[in-house]
């Protein structure tokens, strides 16, 4: 094959990517048109407020979504909201949607939620759109194959005023899984292992695909869950190659294409995946067989290591104020570390799919005494899932407490927060310092690792009951 | 948009890797609809111990360093994509940050509130860090236009890149929107072929 056949060759990243670019300028970004624009209350006032003092009007609001995630609270959602700031920051969101004509999905809406659980589950998300939010889990979309990525106010009152933002290409990076994987190994374990042995910052410049054998046969709620943690190894985005998983996901949702539109564009979205033979700039290649349940000890997603592993001995500042934060020491193994706190939800694993494999392994079982547990669906749809399926019986029996749909303790905004000093094992996406509450200490893990913690009060090797 | 061309100034060595965002400014500052008084929340739980005392063993509070200037460790804006960091910055009076990594989406924050993110060698990082430390009083001179920084009475100076396009914006107080808005027409003949496709 020749040089120029083989640079024809495209990625799906390139494919999507191409098929957006209004023009490019020379020496400098391209312009970037953007499909879907959604939108929470923490990170759009200043846009909103930025275009009105300049007085420009927003340009397509029909394609800006918005809901109220971030500051809400958990429980009493039909109650005004206590904390004043909060109030009026919710205020300010539904003020400024009406405003602009823009759709929002406010608390206590039948379709409220985290704004990476409830867009997909909409069918707003699609195969091959470009989709931005002021969040950085927007990567989650990728899932479907579909070029999305978080940005800054700056940029939220770029797209509010040209449904496109400047920007330069990113490089192209894959990340390929092969082989099969263990029994209790979730897709939050094979997203957390890559982030282990890569780094949190090999990522950075380039946009992810995800490939092999593991992506193939997860479900779209796996890879999604695998896509939102792509900035967490500082990729802008993670995308998987649609498929007939994707196709069906989509498929009959309440925004998703109907009739001899869906068809045609799933004809569209069947072009998309990568061509054979197309080039990277950088890639990594992993084998199922050595992924094993994870857990995190330290203070940046990167720092995890297999449940049963021990913290490994490195000395270098950053390290060591890392681990002291936690209250741990090198060469120490985390098993049976008493536990107090486990939160189940984010947009990481906050999907139907989290609970039902967190309900069969509560099934039957107590909550230890020690320990609190709160259930946070990802939106209003999950939560009545949750009870439609008889799952809330499961955890009720149990000793857990089901609130209600939020971003709630993965960020602490809200009253969700852990005390000083607690250890949290969290299916979230962050262990930052003081990310769950002032002090807190996170233990990042999958929802059946959170919730043996929950029964057990520490942490277990989760193979040794499975087998 | 403030304008950016020079800047000399001592500096402030935070000597911490994989700075993230939460640290930068915490999430329960977030609740503010405009962009004012970030600053004060700045590091704040560095900055200050959970009882509210001022924590003196955190750099920002070395009476020893000052300036417009942070020299951060490696991967310095990393994790959530809140614009309230750079605006804390700005807020507490940085204009220049210095680094040998930076996260995408911060890096494109400081740029959009005229916050200069100087991406340095790591070797560089480390004389500049050792150098500070040893004359907290030691003077840089960040470049825009010439695209160097140096540390004066020293043999310290280094080039650095930034995209030709963002440099213009720095230098001339634009933001991405003007130039956006002047691409109007050709944004909506884009809308028009899609949707014709
Ligand atoms: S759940 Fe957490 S990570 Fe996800 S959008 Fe909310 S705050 Fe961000």
């Amino acid at each position: 094959m020749s040089i120029a056949e083989n640079g024809m060759k495209k990625t799906l990243f390139d494919k999507v990517w191409d098929a957006h670019v209004v023009d490019s300028i020379k020496n400098g970004p391209e312009i970037l048109y953007i499909d879907k624009h959604l939108i929470h209350e923490v990170t759009s006032p200043q846009a909103f407020q930025e275009l009105e003092e300049r007085g420009i009007p927003i340009l397509r609001p029909e394609q800006i979504v918005a809901t109220a995630d971030h500051n809400t609270p958990t429980v009493d959602q039909h109650l005004p909201i206590k904390d004043e700031l909060s109030r009026k920051q919710l205020k300010q969101l539904t003020v400024n949607c009406k405003k602009n004509g823009i759709t929002l999905y406010e608390l206590g809406h039948k379709y409220n939620g985290i704004v990476h659980v409830m867009a997909p589950e909409l069918g707003f998300t699609q195969p091959g759109m470009t989709i931005v939010c002021g969040d950085s889990h927007t990567s989650t979309h990728g899932a479907f194959g579909t070029i999305a990525f978080g940005i800054g106010t700056s940029q939220v009152a770029q797209v509010f005023a040209s449904q496109c933002l400047l920007l330069t290409k990113p490089k192209k990076l894959r990340i390929t899984v092969n082989g099969k994987l263990k029994p209790g190994v979730l897709s939050k374990d094979v997203i957390l292992y890559i982030i282990s042995q890569i780094g949190t910052n090999a990522g950075t410049g380039y946009f992810c695909e995800y490939a092999g054998e593991v992506f193939e046969t997860m479900s779209m709620e796996g890879r999604m869950t695998v896509c939102n943690m792509s900035i967490e190894m500082g990729a802008r985005g993670g995308m998987i190659a649609p498929d007939q998983t994707t196709f069906n996901y989509v498929k009959g949702r309440k925004h998703a294409p109907k009739g001899d539109e869906f068809d045609r564009k799933v004809a569209y979205w069947k072009t998309l995946p990568t061509d054979p033979g197309a080039i990277f700039d950088k890639e990594y290649i992993f084998d199922a067989k050595d992924i094993d349940p994870m857990i995190t000890y330290g203070t940046n997603p990167g720092m995890g290591i297999k449940v049963t592993g021990t913290i490994p001995k490195i000395t270098d500042t950053s390290f060591e104020k890392s681990i002291e934060y936690m209250g741990f020491r090198t060469g120490e193994s985390l098993l049976e570390k008493p536990i107090n706190y486990v939160f189940i939800g984010s947009c990481t694993n906050s999907r139907i799919e989290d609970f039902r494999v967190a309900a069969s392994y509560i099934k039957g079982k107590k909550k230890a005494q020690n320990v609190t547990a709160w259930l946070v669906p990802g939106s209003k749809q999950v939560e009545s899932q949750i009870i439609e399926e008889g799952l809330h019986s499961i955890f009720e029996a149990a000793g857990f407490e089901l609130r209600q749909p939020g971003c709630s303790a993965c960020l602490a905004m809200n009253d969700d927060k852990i005390p000083q000093g607690e250890y949290c094992v969290s299916t979230s996406n962050r262990n930052f310092e003081g990310r769950q509450g002032q002090g807190a200490r996170t233990i990042l893990a999958s929802p059946l690792l959170a919730a043996a913690t929950a029964v057990e009060g520490k942490i277990v090797d989760i193979t040794k009951q499975l087998n | 948009m403030e304008k950016f061309k020079q800047l000399r100034s001592t500096a402030i060595p935070l000597e911490i890797e994989n700075v993230d965002t939460d640290q930068i400014i915490p999430a329960r500052f977030l609740k503010a609809t405009n962009k004012k008084g970030f600053g004060d929340h700045l590091f704040k739980d560095w900055r200050f111990h959970k009882n509210g005392e001022v924590n003196t063993s955190f750099i920002l509070n070395n009476p020893s360093y000052s300036g417009n200037i942070l020299v951060a460790g490696n991967n310095f804006g990393c994790g959530s994509s809140r614009e309230h960091a750079a605006w804390a910055l700005v807020g507490y009076g940085f204009k220049v940050i210095v680094s040998s990594f930076y996260a995408d989406i911060f890096k494109g924050n400081s740029l959009n509130n005229g916050l200069l993110p100087v991406q340095v060698s790591e070797v560089f990082l480390k004389n500049i860090l050792q150098l500070i430390k040893e004359r907290p009083d030691t003077i840089l001179n960040v470049d825009l236009e010439n695209q160097t920084i140096s540390a004066e009475n020293s043999e310290l100076s280094e080039h650095f890149d930034i995209d030709p396009y963002k440099k213009t914006c720095m230098i001339n107080g634009y933001d991405d929107i003007d130039y956006l808005l002047s691409n109007l027409e050709r944004i909506k003949e884009y809308e028009l072929n899609k949707a014709m496709a």
